[in-house]
């Protein structure tokens, strides 16, 4: 312990004695381009993490969900404007983002001990999985779907009247947001049994 | 000799009868709805426009399972779930204003009326379906029952 302690303070004094080796303008200027290299670095980790082909290559999104999120109109359709993995499960906004991200470090715990590794562990996990980002739409208001779909920009006129219908109260209201009419846009529906599906 | 003969014969006489068939079935001619020859790649039909105004549409015989004013596309029907039910469930119409399924759903073999709905009701789009704005494929001579008596009284 003794040790432990001398090694921080051998450090604290290092920090707090100016330099004798290095010149002022080598510190502050080598220090802003190291800031730059560090920054540069992190933000490309970060966004590397944040693509479609990161999150499939884990066996566990591309035999299972990224499968599924195939048939629906939010990977093809007459368009072309796709969504992808993180466009929905990764919040855009940075600090949000950050605390998605260390969220997400409990999914290496599951790739680690290989929690949905087989199709049966996924199947009898889904549910779970599904309430989870059920939640976490419901608690921000459906943000990640907002990102594209802009309520204000809605043009009732050229929706279903059904989807009108809806849209023109309850979702204007806030008394709903998307994902409570919208569970299993882009993917398969757990079971829902005992769940409220509207 | 004449054992050669038949033998010969049985051997050539399918080949006759087959080329004979071929030669006289005309591709073209086939009384099918792929509208084409059967060993010629077409291009697929568009996709037609689905129904979508959510109008109740009327039903040409009391029996006939209402058709589904609007798209159902990838509508999950599964050991899973049933989406249909989000809507036209017993608990959920008040808030859908969804037609409810009538009690027929609930009815078991027996004719016994269950709980939820009975496992021979629970795939919709057995009896439901969509309509699409296309010609039909094949002429129909349905006539509605009114006017079946409504010609017989006039007689």
């Amino acid at each position: 312990m003794s040790k432990l302690i001398d090694i921080y303070l051998r450090i604290y004094r290092a920090l707090r004695r100016p330099s004798v080796h290095f010149s002022l303008g080598f510190l502050t200027i080598g220090g802003f381009v190291a800031g730059i290299i560090f920054w540069g670095a992190f933000n490309t980790a970060l966004e590397l993490t944040n693509t479609e082909t990161f999150c499939i290559s884990c066996h566990e999104m591309e035999d299972n969900v990224f499968q599924e999120l195939k048939t629906t109109i939010h990977y093809s359709n007459r368009s072309g404007v796709r969504a992808t993995c993180p466009d929905c499960h990764v919040p855009h906004e940075w600090t949000n983002k950050i605390a998605r991200k260390m969220a997400a470090t409990k999914e290496l715990y599951g790739k680690f001990f290989g929690t949905i590794n087989t199709r049966e562990k996924f199947e009898a996990k889904r549910l779970d999985l599904a309430k989870h980002e059920w939640a976490r739409f419901k608690a921000n208001n459906s943000l990640e779907c907002r990102n594209c779909h802009e309520f204000d920009n809605m043009d009732f006129t050229r929706q279903s009247p059904r989807a009108a219908k809806f849209h023109s109260s309850s979702l204007a209201s806030g008394d709903k947001t998307c994902i409570d009419c919208h569970k299993g846009i882009a993917h398969k529906l757990p079971n829902m049994k005992g769940i409220k599906g509207l | 000799m004449l054992k050669r003969i038949v033998f010969s014969l049985a051997l050539v006489l399918p080949m006759v009868i087959i080329a004979a068939n071929t030669a006289s079935a005309d591709p073209d001619k086939l009384a099918t709805l792929r509208g084409s020859a059967l060993n010629k790649e077409v291009k697929a039909p568009p996709i037609p426009k689905v129904y979508n105004d959510d109008k109740r549409q009327v039903r040409s015989y009391p029996e006939q399972p209402p058709t589904i004013p609007h798209a159902i596309n990838n509508y999950q029907i599964d050991l899973n779930t049933n989406r249909c039910m989000f809507c036209h469930s017993r608990k959920a119409v008040q808030e859908s204003q969804a037609p409810a399924i009538s009690i027929t759903h609930y009815m078991d073999r027996d004719g016994q009326f269950r709980a939820a709905v009975s496992p021979r009701r629970y795939f919709c789009n057995q009896c439901h379906v969509g309509q699409t704005k296309v010609k039909d494929l094949v002429p129909n001579d349905f006539v509605d029952i009114d006017r079946i008596l409504q010609e017989k009284t006039k007689k």
